[in-house]
């Protein structure tokens, strides 16, 4: 009987070492292990995190069965099947560092994609290059990231903040601003959520005004609510009663919901006209009681902006994702996205270098400096030592689409990367600070 | 002169708000002296059950008049469901325990609201503006104010009367000032303190989802975003004193217009000043401005 039970323990200890090596010998040729954080509980998980992960979900599901447009139609990441673990982003910067030691030491995950808060990636990029770690970051804006330290294992696939202030003020400047002479028509004020993103934010933008439009004025009360406070009350008060009519906000997630909704009852856009740098995401919520007029940004040729636009790529990516999940994809599906299509791009390039299965330094040096075809618009990895995006960034007027019964947008104008981010290596204030030298705005 | 009306009228609806969801918190206190961080957890779920019952009333086009019926019953649900599973099966087991351990509880029991709100109703974002976009605004001191908000006011002004009503007033009001004053005494006089607990509980749950319910159409109803409510109505218990309904009431009152003040003044302090005015307080007076006398035990 002891024997039998040796003996039986014998097997089972033979078969769980042989299950136990096959995975590994497997996740090395034919899966990629891929971590996907971004935020799924909490105020971000609606408008942002959950987009986010949808739309990555297409796009890996639709490259793991080759059934993805050109040029992406080839089957898997160097032929392989990616095996992306979701994962939530909240819990702050000190939370998100353990569970991304733990995705690379424990799980053993071949790259980590995603992050939406500027904490987060600030406090994930050195760790990513300490751990050697690839890592793609796909919708944090901080332009810090790469303007303290060049990153070795951090890639972004979305341009940082400047690009979307300095593309707002210049829409005004070009759009607004023509011809206008009152004192009131030339102020500008703004409400932005109190940390980095917000201060940044409005910091560049009116960097940015004081450069496109140097008889603008800012008014010395700009808005500061914490971060999801919710209630805006005496915000829209004191908005309402300042002299400026331009009215500039980085909200994103419930605040903005929350805000324009507020608002919206003060007729508060009867006087003012509000500047929004990454609100698309917010105005499927109101529908059409969403107000027309609205200056709105979406970080990028991505959601609204791109609704109507019939690039191949990106009719296929809107109508898969009303397929599969009954709405239109937002700014986030598409920055998600976004960087599971680089890491394919650095997966497949590296792959036929090499003539085999690339290793994490050649899907690197791949992914450097790499131009490529997104959904409406060309990312150039052009700057933080080629490991930085940079795209060019539109901006338009709301406006409902009656005929179809949704939101819309009118008026929009593209600027090119090459007049709303500095030149590789530039300090992105001290750029703006000195008259953006060899800017080129078509 | 706008100005100071402007001052005014948001300080008002704002403090107006804090009332309502800290009062709950401080009637609990001041009956079971139980910090309850729960509280949170009932304004989450007022809040979610009122915009689920709003969007569904504004959807299929029912009268306008059930918003507001479909508010107060979903702040009373909440307050009956969880107050009753909490207290008849978790703090009452543990009254006898260390005061701590019952705010670690209440802390736990926060984050399992949360979380099950998460699997409930799911992490999408809920907008029942229905009942706001319905009132639209209405131009008072030069600026327009939402009517739904103002209305705000006047809930604060009926909840506290009948509060006031029901505590000066009424046998059971009594009854919960002796429970206040002492439990011990209390007992010794034959009043059943357990269902004094129950009741108390309870009343303070559906306080704290009627602040939930009511502000729900004027927001983005998303997971998490009962957190800052839970913080902000401590600093106007804090304030006010622990316990103290008139306390809640001049707690709201002085954080309401000292936030309004910074938002127009100085927006860059709005959240310093009320918590320097909490710090202050506790400086000064410990127990709060309002709160109440503590009985000399031999």
């Amino acid at each position: 009987m002891k024997l039998i039970n040796l003996k039986t323990l014998g097997r089972i200890a033979i078969t769980g070492l042989i299950a136990s090596v096959l995975p590994m010998s497997v996740n090395a040729k034919d899966t990629v292990k891929v971590g996907v954080v971004s935020f799924l509980t909490g105020p971000a998980a609606g408008p942002f995190g959950t987009p986010a992960k949808q739309g990555a979900e297409i796009v890996i599901d639709a490259i793991n069965s080759g059934t993805m447009p050109a040029p992406y139609n080839t089957k898997g990441f160097a032929g392989a099947t990616m095996n992306p673990i979701f994962s939530d982003e909240s819990g702050g910067g000190t939370k998100q560092v353990g569970l991304f030691r733990d995705f690379v030491q424990k799980q053993n995950v071949d790259a980590m994609i995603g992050y939406i808060s500027s904490g987060n990636c600030m406090a994930i990029g050195p760790v990513a290059d300490e751990v050697k770690m690839l890592t793609i970051f796909s919708t944090c804006g901080t332009e810090r990231l790469y303007e303290e330290k060049l990153r070795s294992h951090v890639f972004r696939t979305q341009g940082n903040a400047v690009g979307d202030s300095l593309a707002a003020a210049k829409y005004i400047a070009d759009e607004y601003f023509k011809g206008k002479v009152s004192t009131s028509d030339k102020m500008y004020t703004g409400i932005n959520q109190n940390y980095a993103w917000g201060q940044d934010s409005y910091k560049f933008f009116k960097l940015g005004m004081a450069q496109y439009m140097p008889s603008a004025v800012g008014s010395t009360k700009p808005q500061f609510p914490k971060l999801f406070s919710g209630q805006y009350g005496s915000e829209i008060s004191a908005l309402s009663l300042d002299k400026a009519k331009i009215v500039h906000t980085s909200f994103w997630n419930g605040d903005f919901e929350a805000f324009m909704l507020q608002a919206l009852v003060r007729g508060f856009f009867q006087k003012k006209i509000l500047v929004s740098s990454v609100g698309g995401s917010g105005v499927d919520s109101l529908d059409k009681k969403f107000p027309d007029g609205v200056i709105m940004g979406t970080r990028g040729n991505v959601g609204l902006i791109v609704r109507n636009d019939t690039t191949p790529l990106n009719k296929w990516f809107i109508d898969s994702y009303k397929k599969r999940y009954g709405a239109y994809p937002l700014g986030p599906s598409y920055q998600y996205a976004r960087a599971v299509m680089l890491y394919k791009i650095g997966m497949d390039k590296a792959a036929k270098a090499a003539g085999k299965f690339p290793t994490q330094d050649q899907v690197i040096a791949a992914m450097k400096g790499v131009t490529f075809e997104s959904f409406a618009d060309t990312i150039e990895m052009k700057r933080g030592d080629g490991h930085q995006a940079v795209h060019s960034i539109a901006y338009g007027v709301t406006k409902y689409n009656k005929a179809k019964g949704e939101p819309g947008i009118e008026k929009v104008i593209k600027y090119s990367a090459s007049c709303i981010y500095p030149p590789a290596g530039a300090i992105s204030q001290k750029w703006v600070e000195s008259g953006m030298p060899g800017r080129k705005c078509n | 002169m706008q100005f100071l009306i402007t001052v005014l009228l948001d300080g008002l609806i704002y403090a107006s708000y804090l009332f309502i969801v800290s009062l709950g918190l401080t009637i609990t206190f001041g009956v079971m002296k139980i910090l309850n961080v729960a509280h949170g957890g009932f304004f989450a779920w007022g809040a979610y059950l009122a915009s689920i019952s709003i969007i569904y009333l504004g959807d299929n086009e029912y009268n306008s008049f059930l918003y507001y019926f479909a508010i107060f019953l979903s702040a009373i649900i909440v307050g009956l469901f969880f107050g009753y599973i909490i207290e008849r099966f978790i703090l009452r087991k543990m009254y006898n325990e260390d005061i701590h351990l019952i705010v670690l509880a209440t802390f736990g029991l926060f984050w399992i609201l949360e979380d099950l709100i998460l699997h409930v109703f799911g992490v999408d974002p809920l907008m029942p503006y229905y009942p706001a976009m319905e009132l639209g605004g209405i131009e008072l001191g030069g600026i327009f104010q939402g009517v739904y908000s103002l209305t705000l006011a006047g809930l604060a002004i009926i909840v506290a009367f009948i509060c006031w009503y029901f505590l000066k007033k009424t046998k059971y009001g009594k009854v919960l000032q002796s429970v206040i004053f002492d439990r011990e005494v209390s007992v010794s006089m034959g009043i059943n303190v357990t269902k004094v607990y129950l009741i108390t509980f309870i009343i303070g749950g559906m306080l704290g989802a009627l602040g939930g319910a009511y502000i729900a159409p004027t927001i983005s109803v998303s997971p998490g975003f009962a957190i800052d409510v839970v913080v902000m109505s401590f600093a106007v218990v804090v304030i006010g004193g622990m316990g103290s309904v008139p306390g809640a009431l001049i707690g709201s009152l002085i954080v309401g217009l000292v936030r309004a003040f910074a938002v127009h003044q100085a927006p860059i302090l709005e959240l310093f000043i009320i918590y320097a005015i909490m710090a202050i307080v506790l400086i000064i007076k410990p127990e709060g401005l309002f709160a109440p006398p503590k009985p000399r035990k031999i």
